[in-house]
């Protein structure tokens, strides 16, 4: 996918170095986040040369903003990352007149994204997930019995399940803005808290099962699920979904299920925005209201198993993807969700080191 | 005139690519941290004077350093494993660089050519590469499995002994090439001359080619040794979690904490680490030489 993404890439790149005089415009996103015929229609419709780069890290892409000049007119930094970087004066406020689609656009995620950027001032909302639980079924269900909640955290976080699973694998996301808060949650503390004291009690819920961990990984845990190399990966939901569907087609025997928390998710916000030195914020504009077209906007949960807010896509959305309570989730399990905002710089660096410390010992 | 000229364009190399941005990144080690662009302070404005600029800066973030035992542990680590690669690679070149220098003459462009060649293909595939044969269902695994030396796979990738295979494995053409440079220069006769004085072949290695070779050595060591001591990207891809190397610090401090000034301050001490005993080191070189003059 990756590979037919930086492909793909390469092949707009070089068709608009035969154009290089013609308008165009630089797109910064996710790797295998977008149906890539989508990039083809929307040079056909508009005439402007799109190029689409892709990144796999928020931190990545924050040293870009921070630094300046980064050449793009669209990137898609998610939410609590946004709010810092709108601090910072890194975006431009959107110019509604040039964004007719935006009628399309989903409230109650909007009344959640506002939380990031006030009034959604300066970004709209491509997809949105949550947190939670990629599980090779059969394997589990072996190894601690038919019983076993499939959707709690107990299965990663009490050390006797996870020391049982340890064998078989365990993977948690290297991302410790997700991890800490999910560790908090589970001692029933505010996930969201900035208290250095309380953040401090999520360390030996994570030491405790740290020897039990195979891999801090932000996405290995995709092939290694599908591949039935892992039992658990503490994961992105698209990306298990995506998982899911890698281990159906490669028909080996392994059933892979997404289960957000019982004891709540952390609910996630991918926004794109449009950098305050973009070079073509014009064509930046036309760029998102392309993409706040129901149809074009299906199209790409529909490829990709990730939730949008664009309420009119819905009814374009395939069922495997509007009607499966783990892309699209129920009411009951939004309402268990929670956010984090950005941490200070001083609380970060005290996250930044409890997580050098759970990971190394050190 | 054209003299000075000459002279002046690796002084101007240097001026504009060493110091210059080593006094950047000096400057912003001294700053503090904000939430701007770029994220520190103070930014130099022209309209307040540099004397208001310079009144901004201080060594808190120095200081800071000191106070975590986290830096001087991923210091220590990291010369730990830069001195052990290094010998290994020490230990794995100079019998190659040997064998180099003494094949007929007709092959040695062959064999120079197969010690460059790996450098055609990506450093980063190569990396990738070590990690399909070392890890658990890997080729090196099925291997050992196959031949029945081992019965249950071994765990190396993610440790540090991945970290060393592959640190050796990339640098041994630096340290190949200057040995067999040097051992190519070296006269054939004294070693001959030795042995007709009674020397074993063994003692002659020992008394005549290795001190011959010395300065061979000691390059391909610095240039072994000096990238290691801030390598990133091997410890990162066939390391563990727990392979603590101040390369990873210094990427933790500049893109999850966004510090650019600790990451800075980081940078700075690292290159006193290594800048401070090779001046020293020269100097003594330096010493000798003029002594055997």
């Amino acid at each position: 996918m990756t590979l037919k993404t930086m492909t793909m890439t390469a092949v707009v790149a070089l068709g608009t170095a035969a154009a290089a005089s013609a308008e165009e415009v630089r797109v910064y996103n996710w790797s295998d986040y977008i149906d890539e015929s989508l990039l083809e229609k929307f040079e056909a419709e508009t005439g402007i040369d799109l190029i689409y780069d892709v990144f796999d890290s928020n931190e990545l892409l924050e040293t870009k903003m921070l630094a300046g000049s980064s050449g793009y007119d669209v990137v898609v930094p998610t939410g609590s990352f946004l709010q810092r970087q709108i601090q910072a004066g890194a975006f431009q406020k959107l110019d509604a007149s040039k964004l007719p689609n935006s009628g399309n656009l989903w409230d109650v995620i909007q009344d959640r994204t506002a939380g990031y950027d006030p009034d959604n001032a300066y970004s709209i909302n491509y997809m949105w997930g949550t947190t939670g639980l990629g599980v090779n079924v059969g394997k589990v269900r072996e190894i601690l019995g038919d019983d076993v909640a499939l959707n709690s955290m107990d299965l990663v976080l009490k050390p006797e399940n996870i020391e049982k699973l340890a064998a078989c694998g365990v993977h948690f996301l290297d991302a410790p803005t997700e991890i800490i808060p999910m560790a908090l949650r589970y001692l029933g503390e505010n996930p969201d808290s900035h208290d250095k004291d309380v953040i401090a009690k999520a360390e030996p819920v994570l030491t405790a099962v740290r020897p039990h961990i195979q891999k801090f990984h932000s996405s290995e845990y995709i092939n290694a699920l599908a591949n039935g190399d892992i039992c658990v990966a503490v994961g992105w939901s698209g990306d298990v979904l995506q998982a899911r569907d890698r281990a159906a087609e490669a028909d080996n025997g392994v059933e892979i299920e997404y289960h957000p928390f019982a004891e709540g998710s952390l609910m996630w916000f991918d926004q794109m925005a449009i950098p305050v030195d973009a070079p073509n914020p014009d064509a930046a504009h036309k760029f998102l209201n392309f993409i706040m077209d129901a149809n074009n906007m299906a199209a790409a949960s529909n490829y990709v198993y990730y939730a949008n807010g664009n309420k009119a896509s819905q009814e374009f959305l395939e069922s495997d993807v509007i009607d499966d309570p783990a892309i699209y989730p129920d009411e009951a399990t939004m309402a268990n969700t929670y956010i984090t905002t950005p941490y200070p710089a001083k609380t970060q660096r005290a996250v930044t080191r409890l997580w050098t410390k759970v990971k190394s010992g050190t | 005139m054209r003299r000075y000229f000459l002279i002046a364009i690796p002084y101007v190399w240097l001026l504009a690519l060493f110091l210059v941005p080593f006094a950047i990144v000096l400057k912003i080690s001294l700053s503090d941290a904000a939430i701007a662009r770029p994220p520190y302070f103070p930014q130099f404005d022209w309209a307040e004077g540099i004397r208001a600029f310079i009144a901004e800066l201080d060594f808190e973030n120095f200081v800071f350093l000191t106070e975590d035992d986290l830096y001087w542990k991923a210091y220590l680590s990291s010369l730990k494993i830069a001195l052990i690669s290094t010998f290994f690679t020490l230990l794995a070149g100079y019998p190659i660089a040997y064998g180099m220098a003494r094949a007929p003459a007709e092959w040695r462009p062959t064999l120079m050519m197969l010690v460059i060649l790996p450098f055609w293909t990506s450093f980063l595939i190569r990396v990738y590469a070590w990690m399909g044969i070392l890890s658990n269902e890997g080729f090196l695994n099925q291997f050992l499995m196959w031949t029945g030396i081992i019965s249950e796979p071994l765990t190396i990738l993610n440790t540090n002994s991945a970290v060393y295979i592959g640190i050796v494995y990339t640098y041994l053409p630096f340290m190949i090439l200057p040995i067999y440079s040097a051992l190519e220069r070296l006269d054939g006769s004294l070693i001959e001359a030795a042995e007709d004085l009674g020397c074993s072949r063994l003692s002659a290695f020992w008394l005549v080619t290795i001190p011959l070779s010395k300065n061979g050595i000691i390059a391909g060591s610095f240039l072994v040794f000096i990238p290691v001591l801030g390598e990133f990207v091997i410890p990162s891809l066939l390391g563990g979690s727990n392979t603590l190397m101040i390369g990873k610090v210094l990427w933790e401090e500049f893109f999850s904490n966004r510090d650019w000034p600790v990451a800075s301050a980081v940078a700075v001490v690292l290159l006193l680490l290594l800048v401070i005993p090779i001046v020293l080191f020269q100097r003594n070189q330096q010493k000798q030489q003029e002594a055997e003059q």
